[in-house]
């Protein structure tokens, strides 16, 4: 209206530039919460992938509450009287903003594209996850149709069975040595699984007519859940198993002792579960897939004692 | 009414019913060529099966309120769990969106209907068709299907008891029904826009909700032949014994995740583009602001429509896909954040200094936009190749797609319907009802699906009907969140019923919003502006620009009261 000059908004400025402050104090602080929400980190991979995570945390939570301070202050300061039944000032655009919130979003997700290139190259270093398109077949168990791996991980509906070729091995609970990288040969019988165990971060779907070899190196001793991640059926969420993590000398010493015993029928819930059903014991619901019988293996192990992640 | 010049007299005259459009419940049951009457048609279909596949989802979530399989046998709960997906997507949240697209788009373009009524009134009546192929598949032997709503190869094709006649037989037909239908839909909804504009109003001047349904279209007529083709290749596996996905046969499984999801990810901006369009509407409205940027926001519609079509490979990360393919698909997934965050940015712009008018619509929409937000970090987050590899296919995927689907599109969809009831019925909506169903709807979203993020992190897979002892807490909350939800409807529901037997007669804008479609009655007459529609002078969301959108806008106006 009037052309006299404007006081410079200092202490507009101020409010937003200690809120600015806050905020990035706040996201900083998100971002090194991550350890927190994640299962303990026990492969090589594992550290990687939660840095990354952190990052994202602290850049999601400055975008994410910046912009909800946005829509708190015009819900409160921005609202119409009751009985004000006129229009805001109209303004239509401005083209150096929508330059500006064009700009900095792309360097932004291209920064963080540039980061997980980086990472990911680091984790394709430490376990680069070959994709060999050899036709698998069960059978093939001998060490020659190995390329790399050290273990052959066996996808059933619904059990795991894992074998160790070299040392005649074979059992439903998974044996690795800490600090070291191991092959794990992934195969399935049937249908697509999912191998998962959220303490590595890794995950890889397991293909039928495809023998795809993984190379994890885990970091820390302990119990961990390998879990189905690619719905496989009717008792997918039944199928997991347990990841033995120990000392080099544990492992041999397990392998050792483990080729000495006789074969037995090896963990599977689903199959547990699937007789219960046919005696009786159990409802059953729609028609399903019979489980694939128990692997018969030298060690059941368990999948019922506490895991660590 | 001596001034009404250039302006058809027995529109503003229009006594309702309007002759030829006989306001009785009979039209909505049969077959109906007036968009209008269609678009009711497809938003009360949808909301029917909303109410279905949210009952699924309700005991979906007693199953899993405690980490044993016990509420329901496993089958039960892999058939629930595929239903319930099938239904929300084919059943509801595509046909009500197209209930609002035909309901606007005529309205809001000056044109009398859409452009072939007779195409339009066929691809509604094949969504009950399909519907019903979908419920019956709880009948037959065997059970509905239950292979996930993505029916990935093997395991879809396991057909245990070897009836030619299965419920995944049936999935496969009214999904391939679905597709068909939304392709006449898109092919008229595409040359409506194109081809029936009123005079003056230039691609320039169309409203934002429009471009939206543009290019949400034009992603549907692209995509959808994909997933066609690659449903009938699986119908043809499982029925006839090809091995275009048995590898067994020399087929490879991992083919049919391409085909599956070159559609059903842009199929997402199908359904969130609409949205935006909502909010792009209702934000100037109850701001009293034009919308910010007008050309920005409606161009990056169109770089959506470009980028969704090439990022899908970031749902198969895991799925053994070469190193160089997850960086090239990460990049273009990464990039749909700015179009995005053009859209989200503009719509602050358009907020900030506004006087706003916090009605039930617009608390919807800012509740809508809350947790898109949200949903939109996660889904940063989902895009970077490492994290995705952890949390792909655990509950931190479904609490994402649950905050785009259920809290910004299906949010979004309750703002549009409250907005434009007054429109359609002629009757305004209870205020504190839907301020009510807001509430339970927000609190009640966010409950729900928050707790899915610290679930997915912590390693807990999706699609399961039993779970570790360790994933329990934060279960019962999202159980007692999705409870809460199931109420939410009942306010809503009571509101429409109520509102429209005996609310309030709506005036012809009760919202004093800028658009074609507030310059016709309310309900507007069966031919909208008939032969007498008015021209176009200037760019939408001229709110306290005082321009006016139309030649002779006082006329109307004027005559619009008196009715």
């Amino acid at each position: 209206m009037t052309s006299t000059p404007q006081r410079f908004p200092w202490p507009r400025l101020i409010g937003l530039a200690l809120w600015l402050v806050l905020l990035t104090l706040f996201s900083l602080w998100m971002g090194a919460q991550v350890p927190r929400w994640l299962p303990v980190s026990a492969s090589s991979a594992a550290p990687l992938v939660d840095g990354l995570f952190g990052f994202e945390t602290a850049v999601a939570t400055f975008v994410f509450v910046g912009v909800v301070s946005v829509m708190v202050w015009v819900v409160l300061f921005n609202r119409a009287e009751k009985y004000d039944i006129s229009d805001a000032e109209p303004i239509e655009g401005n083209t150096a903003l929508e330059i500006t919130w064009t700009v900095i979003p792309l360097v932004l997700v291209m920064g963080i594209a540039f980061y997980t290139i980086q990472v990911n190259r680091e984790i394709g270093l430490i376990g680069p996850m070959d994709h060999s398109h050899a036709p698998a077949s069960a059978s093939s168990a001998a060490g020659a149709s190995m390329p790399g791996g050290e273990v052959q991980v066996i996808a059933r509906q619904w059990s795991w069975e894992f074998r160790y070729p070299v040392a005649g091995v074979s059992s439903t609970e998974l044996h690795m040595p800490i600090d070291r990288r191991l092959g794990l040969q992934l195969e399935s019988e049937d249908v697509i699984h999912g191998f998962y165990v959220p303490a590595f971060r890794l995950k890889q779907q397991v293909i039928p007519g495809r023998s795809i070899t993984l190379f994890i190196t885990p970091t820390r001793a302990g119990r961990y859940r390998l879990r189905d991640s690619e719905y496989s059926g009717t008792w997918f969420a039944a199928n997991q198993a347990d990841v033995v993590v120990e000392s080099e000398e544990a492992y041999q010493d397990w392998l050792r002792r483990a080729s000495r015993l006789p074969l037995q029928p090896g963990l599977s819930e689903a199959s547990r579960e699937y007789a219960q059903q046919l005696s009786g014991d159990r409802p059953s619901g729609y028609a399903t897939i019979a489980p694939a019988p128990p692997p018969l293996v030298n060690v059941p192990g368990s999948n019922t004692l506490p895991h660590d992640g | 009414m001596t001034s009404t010049a250039g302006v058809d007299t027995r529109i503003l005259k229009a006594p309702h019913p309007v002759p030829g459009a006989p306001d009785n419940w009979k039209r909505f049951f049969s077959f109906n060529t007036d968009a209008k009457v269609i678009g009711i048609q497809y938003i009360v279909t949808a909301l029917f099966f909303l109410l279905v596949g949210g009952l699924l989802a309700m005991i979906m979530r007693g199953e899993l309120i405690t980490p044993e399989a016990d509420l329901v046998d496993r089958t039960v709960y892999n058939a629930l769990y595929t239903m319930h997906g099938t239904i929300m997507l084919f059943l509801f949240i595509f046909p009500v969106l197209n209930g609002l697209n035909n309901l606007l788009i005529p309205c809001m373009i000056g044109a009398p209907d859409m452009a072939f009524p007779k195409l339009n009134a066929a691809a509604f009546w094949m969504v009950p068709v399909f519907g019903v192929i979908l419920m019956a598949s709880f009948l037959v032997p065997g059970g509905p299907a239950s292979s996930g709503w993505w029916s990935y190869p093997p395991v879809s094709l396991q057909n245990p008891l070897g009836h030619l006649i299965n419920g995944e037989a049936l999935w496969i037909l009214a999904v391939a029904l679905s597709g068909i239908s939304s392709i006449m839909g898109a092919v008229n909804f595409v040359t409506t826009i194109l081809r029936m504009r009123a005079p003056g109003m230039t691609l320039g001047r169309m409203p934002i909700f429009c471009w939206t349904a543009l290019s949400a279209q034009t992603i549907q007529l692209i995509g959808l032949p994909a997933l066609t083709g690659g449903a009938v290749m699986l119908l043809f596996d499982l029925a006839v014994g090809t091995s275009f996905y048995r590898p067994e046969g020399g087929g490879d499984p991992v083919l049919y995740q391409h085909f599956f999801w070159f559609y059903s990810h842009p199929a997402v901006y199908v359904i969130i583009l609409p949205v935006f369009g909502v909010f792009s509407e209702l934000f100037p409205v109850y701001a009293r602001k034009p919308l910010f940027g007008y050309p920005f926001v409606a161009g990056a519609s169109l770089v959506i429509v470009g980028l969704s079509l090439i990022v899908w490979v970031h749902h198969m990360f895991p799925s053994g896909v070469p190193q160089w393919m997850r960086d090239v698909f990460m990049v273009t997934t990464m990039l749909i954040a700015v179009p995005t965050g053009i859209k989200v940015f503009a719509w602050l712009a358009t907020l900030w200094g506004g006087k706003l008018r916090l009605n039930t619509a617009m608390l919807f929409a800012l509740g809508g936009l809350f947790n898109f937000v949200f949903a939109g970090v996660t889904g940063i987050m989902l895009a970077t190749v490492p994290v995705d590899i952890h949390v792909n296919n655990t509950y931190f995927v479904v609490g994402h797609f649950h905050y785009v689907i259920y809290g910004a599109a299906t949010m979004g969809v309750y703002a549009a319907i409250y907005h434009w009831f007054p429109k359609f019925t002629g009757h305004m909506y209870y205020e504190g009802l839907g301020k009510l169903h807001f509430l339970l709807t927000f609190v009640g979203t966010n409950l729900n699906f928050f707790p899915m993020h610290p679930l997915g992190l912590m390693g807990m897979p999706r699609r399961v009907s039993s779970y570790d002892p360790e994933f329990a807490f934060w279960n019962v909350i999202a159980s007692l969140g999705a409870f809460l939800l199931g109420v939410s409807i009942i306010p809503f529901l009571l509101n429409l019923v109520s509102s429209w037997v005996r609310g309030p007669k709506s005036p012809a804008n009760p919202w004093k919003a800028i658009g074609l479609e507030w310059l016709l009655p309310s309900p507007p007459p069966a031919e909208n502006f008939e032969d007498h529609v008015p021209t176009v002078i200037s760019a939408p969301y001229g709110y306290g620009t005082g321009r006016p959108l139309v030649e002779h806008q006082d006329e109307i106006e004027r005559a619009l009261l008196k009715t």
